[in-house]
């Protein structure tokens, strides 16, 4: 970690990024690298098409929804801190230590990863998963055997499952009520972001 | 393991006769004749010495022997019959047994099924040893190990959750390897300062043979656990760490106790480090040895039925020849038998299921389990029974109740250490009280006995003591552990398997975090251990599938959706039939109509008729009976659609979730249909993205502007799109006007939500547009020319896949198109990219379906 330390000092922000995010210096430090790797260009930032140049997302049913989780509405790039924050969310829920100390709810706790999740359902962020973006989803993960009529039946059935307050959406509070039995810790978290 | 012979052997002669005469039989190839027959050659020798077989071998004479004076019309021949007739009785009496427990339910949910197996067997034993004076039956190693053992091993590896257990495979094997020596060390040091310390009076046992002990007792036995486990019901993660440490550690103590076996026999001087280092080396020979032989057999089997087709009868027979001849082959090369049988069960699973035939896979599976539980249930009979017997008990106090508490606190010990340091790499950290149930799961069972029965009386003087304190202990920890282990588990409040029903949003959001996680390990661009597994698979699907599955399985998807889609087809055919009966088939379109026209008749009827719809909803008797019973039958049919579609929306999204390379990685499913949708599935992945990609492209950068789209929007829908352009995301509601949606949907696919940079595929299938890319291209003629080659192609390799399979298989609208389903057999294989498929295709009907209304 000595050694890392020094070169952290190119990340701009470094101390408040691991503050914020509870990356250790070495992560930071793999992940900058990580990030300069995809910046080919040097600009400084990300853009969507640098993340579709990745093969495997093309592969992923639902690659544009990961990309387009990583871009504030309206931006189409993003700095490091945003890229780390990001990928913060993924980091293991910590259940005994806490290193920030902080009161501040860290982003990957449970209630930020089901965040996330939540808006790679919400295209249009307007805070509810209507039965549109649900389909949408649901078009995009099933195979084409499926057909429109069944995609339909099933974004029915799962909204009027999750829905309390019969307004034909699932609001954040909907989603964490039907999900709450999930082990999201688990299934939202990568082991080496660690 | 040695076959051993000891002094009460009618059993395992009759043993042998019976159960595996068949097995034998076929098996006569290789070692295992040679083995067998040397076995009972051993097993008829040794049998004049037990003591109340009368007439030993006298029956061999043959038919009645000594000289014939007159016919005789009935003979007893009891001799002739008794070994394989006292097999079958006994054999019976255990799963009687098994049968009355079984029956008394309440007994069992708090008492295993275990422990009560060896309580019978006390009984059982009690009425041979009032008969006899002695004991007659009692298990014997041989009997054991080489034939109830197997059949469990087998099982265990053949249904072995392979998932789950490659994931914990580290944790498994440091608690297997490293916790079991612990364990055999630390038991067989204490011992021996307790004597030396005094605490055990004058017993004659060396460091050397405490040892032996202590690694004869460390095996956690999987026959015990999997009995109380299984009806526990903790989390997968501890099951399948307590299992498979149980399983894999049989194999380690076997090892050990062979090698302090043979420590003994040098005797304490003749020990120098030369041989110290050759007992460690062994130790890993013996271990992957074992565990190699078994994969060489897995290879051997899975090859074995790509050919097996042709004997459809006896193809199951053949999963249990190989498995056992892998089982004595090891043990004749003096290798691991326990681990190889294993290994073969885990290896060979996935191909033999899918080679097979499906009723031979199934016979296998039942076969397997009736050969498992009947084998569990002798063993723990004869647990019970084997304690009767005065014989084998030496009494020594100090001996017996320290072995019990040196075996519980070791156990605590060793599996909180190893958790500590497994724990600071594992992702999710096994509990504390996890740990606890861990540690309290030690079972010992009937390994510990057979070993302990196996220990060779001249070099070791205590060997009754050992016996009957590993009796001790097992029922120590099988009965009272067991007991205690469930309302322990409901006391701490472990984690339990959770049986609930998922969900439609949970289990779409399952694979959502799936999906997302493969994404961002892409995006961080870290080398996880998934990377590893996906080197494996690619090696596998390009190595092992080829060279271990038969060719027509590795296709055998496209039958699976061909069946499966002519049963979609007979259903749609069936609806279109009923909806043009009342006239219209908008009920087909819209699942929601049943529950609109209930909700429908709750308004609109429920002023006129206030009586029955009270009966309906307070269920009581009304006066007018008639009308009601019939509205109840209504509603009654249409709860049962819900209900079958509730169970086909839970079953489409098991088939056809796309799965995640996680999920592909160690994907073991036994679905074997599963097996081969991987490539095509990431194929029909790609060509979605590329080709949303492409329509991007094109209106990004040529300035197409999409066709005008007569959709509906709600307006805060539109408002809320953060930055308003590509409005045309069809968020129109489903229930709209669906011949206009139809038309344009097909113009207003490609452009997303406008948060995204490109669109998303999903958003391109709008609510009833029929997708056909076929069609795409010719939206803008002049836009293939500016188009980059590399998109180009991709735009070609879309295009000639034939229409979506969604778009053809679109219910038609008018009776005039019904022939629009006769091609439908082919579009399920054109979905994917096989060119030559789609080449076959011819283009979509020119009947004027909706497609056509898109160009205009």
């Amino acid at each position: 970690m000595g050694s890392s330390s020094s070169s952290l000092n190119k990340i701009p922000n470094a101390q408040e990024l691991m503050q914020e995010t509870g990356f250790s210096a070495a992560h930071l430090l793999r992940l900058y690298e990580r990030f300069e790797w995809l910046d080919r260009d040097n600009r400084g930032n990300l853009s969507p098409e640098d993340f579709e140049a990745l093969g495997g997302l093309a592969m992923n049913p639902i690659g544009g929804r990961i990309i387009c989780a990583f871009f504030s509405p309206g931006q189409d790039t993003m700095d490091f801190p945003s890229f780390v924050r990001i990928l913060a969310h993924f980091r293991p829920t910590d259940r005994h230590r806490n290193k920030g100390g902080t009161q501040q709810e860290l982003p990957n706790s449970r209630n930020r990863k089901l965040k996330f999740a939540f808006q790679l359902y919400d295209m249009d962020r307007d805070g509810k998963i209507s039965r549109e973006e649900l389909l949408q989803v649901l078009r995009a993960m099933l195979g084409l055997q499926v057909t429109e009529e069944q995609l339909q039946s099933i974004a029915e059935r799962a909204i009027k499952e999750a829905d309390l307050d019969k307004d034909d959406a699932i609001s954040f509070e909907e989603f964490k009520k039907s999900l709450e039995k999930v082990n999201i810790e688990e299934k939202m978290s990568i082991g080496f972001l660690q | 393991m040695r076959p051993f012979a000891s002094t009460s052997t009618r059993m395992a002669t009759s043993w042998r006769v019976t159960l595996f005469l068949c097995a034998l039989l076929m098996a006569c190839r290789g070692p295992s004749l040679a083995s067998g027959e040397s076995e009972c050659r051993m097993a008829r020798n040794s049998q004049p010495q037990t003591p109340s077989s009368d007439n030993g071998t006298a029956g061999e004479g043959g038919h009645g022997g000594g000289t014939v004076t007159t016919l005789p019309i009935v003979t007893w021949r009891w001799e002739h019959v008794k070994d394989p007739y006292l097999v079958a009785l006994w054999v019976l009496v255990c799963w009687l047994c098994k049968m009355i427990i079984e029956a008394n339910h309440h007994v069992t949910n708090i008492i295993p099924e275990s422990a009560l197996l060896i309580c019978s067997g006390f009984i059982l034993g009690g009425i041979i040893w009032g008969a006899d004076k002695v004991q007659t039956f009692s298990l014997t190693p041989t009997t054991f190990f080489y034939y109830l053992l197997p059949p469990i091993i087998i099982d265990s590896g053949y249904h072995m959750p392979n998932k789950p257990f490659f994931t914990n495979l580290g944790a498994i094997l440091v608690h297997a390897v490293i916790g079991t020596c612990w364990n055999a060390a630390s038991l067989g040091l204490s011992l021996w300062g307790c004597q030396i310390g005094g605490a055990m009076g004058d017993l004659n046992i060396g460091l050397l043979q405490y040892l032996l002990f202590g690694s004869l007792m460390a095996a956690v036995d999987p026959v015990a656990v999997l009995a109380v486990f299984d009806q526990v019901h903790v989390n997968d993660v501890l099951f399948i760490i307590v299992f498979g440490e149980s399983l894999l550690n049989d194999g380690v103590t076997v090892v050990l106790f062979n090698v302090f076996d043979a420590f003994v026999s040098l005797g304490g001087p003749r020990i120098n480090a030369a041989e110290i280092i050759k007992g460690i080396v062994s130790f890993f020979v013996v271990a992957f040895g074992g565990s190699l032989v078994g994969v060489a057999f897995g290879i051997i089997i899975s090859l074995l039925t790509r050919c097996t087709y042709k004997v459809q009868i006896i193809e199951p027979g053949f999963v249990f020849i190989l498995g056992y001849l892998s089982y004595l082959t090891a043990d004749m090369l003096s290798l691991s038998a326990i681990l190889s049988t294993t290994f073969y069960g885990v290896f060979c699973q996935k191909y033999v299921y899918a080679n097979m035939d499906e009723n031979s896979a199934h016979t296998v599976k039942y076969a397997m389990k009736v050969f498992a539980n009947g084998a569990e249930t002798v063993i723990f009979v004869f647990l019970g029974i084997s304690a009767i017997d005065k014989l084998i008990w030496v009494w020594n106090t100090g001996f017996i109740l320290l072995t019990l508490l040196f075996i519980l606190v070791y156990r605590f010990m060793g599996v909180f250490f190893l958790n500590w340091f497994l724990n600071r790499y594992r992702l999710i950290p096994l509990e504390f009280v996890e740990q606890v149930i861990m540690s309290y799961g030690g079972l010992r069972g009937a390994v510990a006995y057979g070993l302990a029965v196996m220990l060779d009386e001249n070099r070791i003087k205590e060997k009754n003591l050992m016996i009957g304190t590993t009796l001790i202990v097992v029922y120590f920890t099988v009965i009272l552990q067991g007991i205690t282990m469930k309302p322990l588990v409901l006391w701490l409040k472990v984690k339990r398997n959770e049986v609930r029903d998922k969900s439609l949003l949970e289990r779409v959001t399952n694979t959502l975090f799936n999906h997302t996680l493969v994404g961002i390990e892409d995006i961080s661009g870290q080398i996880g251990d998934n990377y590893f597994r996906n080197k494996w698979r690619e090696f596998e699907k390009k190595w092992l599938m080829w060279a271990l599955m038969k060719p027509s399985v590795r296709k055998k998807q496209d039958q699976i959706f061909d069946v499966f889609h002519q049963l979609n087809l007979k259903d749609a055919v069936e609806y279109v039939a009923e909806g043009e009966q009342g006239g219209s088939l908008e009920f087909i379109r819209n699942e929601s109509a049943f529950l609109d026209f209930k909700k429908k008749f709750e308004d609109e009827y429920s002023d006129m008729m206030p009586d029955i719809m009270t009966y309906m909803s307070n269920g009581t008797m009304s006066r007018d009976p008639i009308p009601s019973v019939s509205l109840e039958m209504h509603e009654q049919t249409m709860k049962a659609m819900r209900e079958a579609e509730e169970v086909n929306a839970h079953h489409l999204l098991d088939q056809h979730l796309y799965k995640s390379r996680k999920e592909h990685r160690h994907g073991f499913s036994r679905n074997n249909f599963e097996i081969n949708r991987d490539a095509k599935e990431v194929q029909e992945i790609f060509q979605r993205t590329m080709r949303n990609r492409l329509e991007s492209f094109k209106s990004a950068k040529m300035g197409v502007t999409p066709p005008k789209t007569i959709t509906k929007h709600t307006k805060k829908e539109q408002q809320k799109m953060p930055n308003g352009k590509s409005m045309d995301k069809k968020k129109s509601s489903y229930s709209g006007d669906e011949d206009f949606e139809f038309s344009e949907g097909d113009s207003a696919s490609g452009y997303g939500p406008s948060c995204t940079p490109f669109p998303m595929r999903a958003t391109n299938r709008t609510g009833a547009g029929i997708d056909n890319p076929a069609f795409m291209l010719d939206l803008d003629p002049t836009d293939s020319l500016q188009i980059p080659p590399w998109l180009l192609e991709s735009e070609l390799n879309s295009s000639m896949v034939a229409p979506s399979q969604r778009a053809q298989e679109r219910l038609p609208r008018t009776p005039s198109n019904l022939n629009r389903l006769t091609p439908l057999r082919f579009s399920i294989r054109s979905s994917d990219t096989q060119q030559t498929d789609s080449d076959l295709l011819p283009p979509p009907p020119p009947s004027p379906p909706p497609t056509d209304n898109t160009q205009k």
